[in-house]
């Protein structure tokens, strides 16, 4: 037992130096004062700045967007992708999470490019744009999984019980593929709330979401100041993350997966 | 009571190439405990599926009360399923796995209750209303998907080897309690299983399949007693099934002895194959009871029973369920009732395939080029070829071979074994061999040139 414990080891130190130390800087940083003093007065800056209060709400109103976007086109495209009838090969899905093989920035900056070149006009349209077309992989890759996993003789059952096709999605394959609509979410609205680089390149920086504030920051040398908005983003995320675990495990009662 | 609730008309089903329901009528009457019986892959379960409407039949048509529901989708079909993995929706209570289909029919909700409560009684599980399926044991879910099924007052339950997942004692015990509810409900229910003790248990009629057809429908008893082909025989119980010549009418010989049976009109001098079942050969000590002698060369104890193989003294070798053992070694005398010899038309001598040649000697078959002499045949010729069962060389390995397959049954024959071989092309091939061959061994498959027959096909009508 001892010997395999220790096999733990070099993941320990990992997660030591990668992610508690950072966590802690983070932390550190976030009630010092620039001389290292310590204060909460970055914190309460955040409360009492108004642009930062804005650009808080607006990404995470994004996120929700982007979110219910992603959904919006992800559920029906992971139905259809697990779907045997309509999809007999499994090309179509690797052509689904294929864009994901090229490096997000790059493709990020084609899209802008290509939208310079229509002449469209960067903003919030494009943005939404841009985020959807990163995140959409994230949220149809773990609906299809818990789609293609399902066991088919539920929907039988259901049809044999006296269901039409709508009611078979809407009482059982719905509720069954819930656990992949939550891990899709949260797949997808975290990474939103703290991008930066698409808001960058999608709207030429006229529209900042928060991560591009705390960038900002760090990169005018403001670390204390920075380090607390990430702080406040990590706390709200980490906040979500346990709201919607508990709703994932009330959905997957019974545990289809 | 003897009015036909389904009616199947030439029902047809091909997955790809493979066929699995070649042309099945059948007919249910209202009421009845009917059982589907075969091998995994005989198409049984299909079959329940185009029942059900989850498939749709090639050809042919499913008729309930005389009328066509065979456009009818699932859901509007007044049949209803247990599953075989009982398939209860996870997400939801007992309680709401039983309504699901009143409340999709809009029931009002205090008769739903009513309903759930007395169908749960049925499969005695009373207050486990609240409970998650997931928190129940097999044979608990088992009753709620049965529950499930009945409460919607289906006209005809179907039960696609709804026992299989659950331990024996378990089974036994269902298979006990679905005979009740059976005669207590007076449903129709429509039973697949490859369980040829459950099937004899259960059913009022069995309906025994292989390979997408119906070989026989009977009462258990005649399917037992009086199997129409070697492979009823075979699949239904033990048996020794023997090849056999008729005499004349009441008089048949086998292991080169004359035995009298019941049976006539066979003719006389015909092959034809004999089936005795293990437990109506005797042991007799008054010599001028005995028919013939053997030797003791094996014995089990089985419980109730035991179970021994003799080899006779003409060579073969048979087996003989008695409740008293006799020691390896013995020599024995024996007999067999006129009444416990089953006769039956041997089903065909030869294999027969359809050929085509394709040069000077030459003929193609399975998909494979075979030499024989074709004197009297031209190029392009289609032909009936024959190669006898015995005729049909095994190899182990497949160098010199002329194609190859896989051993898919073997039926042992007194003293040789008669092989049934699928080929790469799922075409079966007999063969009779004293050679031992396991089930699912790879073969070569040899035929030599002298033992392939040629006959001339009647030109189709163009």
């Amino acid at each position: 037992m001892n010997k395999r414990s220790t096999w733990a080891l070099p993941y320990f130190i990992f997660l030591l130096l990668f992610v508690a130390l950072p966590l802690i800087l983070i932390l550190l940083y976030a009630v010092q004062d620039g001389s290292g003093h310590f204060t909460f007065a970055n914190i309460t800056k955040f409360f009492s700045d108004k642009d930062a209060l804005s650009t808080f709400a607006l990404s995470i109103e994004v996120a929700i967007e982007n979110t219910a976007l992603c959904l919006l086109i992800g559920y029906p495209a992971a139905y259809i992708l697990a779907d045997n009838k309509l999809n007999p090969s499994a090309v179509t899905v690797v052509l689904f999470i294929l864009p994901m093989w090229i490096n997000a920035l790059m493709r990020t900056l084609a899209t802008a490019e290509l939208f310079n070149m229509a002449g469209i006009q960067l903003g919030k349209g494009t943005l939404i744009f841009g985020m959807c077309y990163d995140f959409l992989p994230f949220m149809i890759y773990p609906i299809y999984n818990v789609l293609k996993k399902m066991d088919k003789s539920y929907a039988e059952a259901a049809q044999d019980l006296g269901a039409t096709s709508s009611e078979v999605f809407r009482k059982v394959t719905l509720p069954l593929s819930m656990p992949g609509v939550w891990s899709g979410i949260m797949m997808v609205f975290m990474p939103t709330v703290s991008t930066f680089a698409i808001s960058e390149f999608l709207t030429n920086n006229r529209i900042k979401l928060f991560g591009t504030i705390i960038q900002e920051n760090i990169n005018n040398s403001m670390w204390n100041y920075g380090a607390a908005l990430s702080l406040i983003m990590l706390v709200i995320i980490g906040f979500t993350t346990l709201f919607q675990k508990d709703d994932r495990q009330e959905s997957s009662r019974g545990g289809a997966l | 009571m003897d009015k036909d609730i389904i009616n199947l008309r030439h029902i047809s089903k091909s997955f790809g190439d493979n066929k699995v329901l070649d042309d099945i009528n059948l007919n249910v009457r209202k009421g009845e405990f009917v059982t589907f019986l075969g091998p995994s892959g005989c198409g049984k379960t299909t079959l329940l599926r185009i029942l059900a409407g989850f498939d749709n039949p090639d050809s042919g048509t499913v008729e309930l009360d005389g009328k066509d529901i065979s456009s009818l989708p699932p859901y509007k079909r007044p049949l209803n399923t247990v599953f075989q993995r009982y398939a209860l929706f996870p997400h939801l209570d007992v309680y709401d796995n039983i309504a699901f289909g009143l409340k999709l029919k809009k029931v009002p909700e205090e008769e739903i209750a009513k309903r759930v409560k007395r169908v749960l009684k049925l499969v005695s599980m009373s207050d486990y209303e609240d409970r998650d399926v997931d928190s129940l044991s097999g044979g608990q879910q088992q009753r709620v998907a049965i529950a499930r099924a009945l409460i919607n007052q289906p006209r005809v339950l179907l039960l696609d080897e709804p026992l299989s997942a659950l331990d024996l004692k378990m089974r036994k015990d269902m298979q006990i309690e679905l005979k009740e509810m059976h005669d207590k409900l007076g449903i129709t229910f429509i039973y697949v299983t490859h369980d040829q003790e459950e099937a004899l248990t259960l059913s009022d009629t069995i309906v025994v399949m292989n390979e997408g057809h119906v070989l026989q429908v009977g009462s258990p008893i005649d399917i037992y007693n009086e199997p129409q082909t070697a492979y009823v025989a075979n699949f239904i119980g033990e048996s020794n099934i023997l090849d056999a010549t008729m005499l004349g009418d009441l008089r048949v010989r086998f292991i080169d002895h004359d035995f009298d049976c019941v049976d006539k009109g066979f003719g006389t001098d015909v092959p034809v194959d004999v089936v005795v079942r293990p437990e109506d050969i005797y042991f007799t000590t008054k010599p001028e009871k005995c028919q013939f002698k053997a030797t003791v060369t094996s014995l089990t104890f089985k419980g109730v029973h035991y179970e021994m193989w003799v080899k006779t003294d003409s060579g073969y070798e048979l087996m003989i369920q008695d409740y008293d053992p006799y020691q390896v070694g013995t020599e024995v005398m024996l007999y067999i009732d006129p009444d416990d010899i089953q006769v039956m038309h041997k089903e065909s001598l030869a294999n027969v395939f359809e050929g085509e040649i394709t040069g000077e000697g030459k003929v193609e078959f399975l998909g494979t080029q075979f030499e024989c002499p074709t004197e009297g045949f031209a190029v392009g010729d289609t032909v009936r070829v024959e190669v006898p069962f015995d005729k049909v060389d095994l190899l182990d390995h497949d160098d010199a071979a002329d194609l190859v397959g896989n051993v898919a049954g073997i039926l042992f024959r007194g003293n040789y074994n008669q092989l049934t071989v699928k080929t790469e092309d799922k075409t079966n091939i007999r063969v009779d061999t004293c050679d031992i061959w396991d089930k699912n061994d790879y073969v070569g498959i040899k035929i030599l040139p002298e033992d392939i027959h040629l006959f001339k096909v009647k030109a189709e009508n163009e």
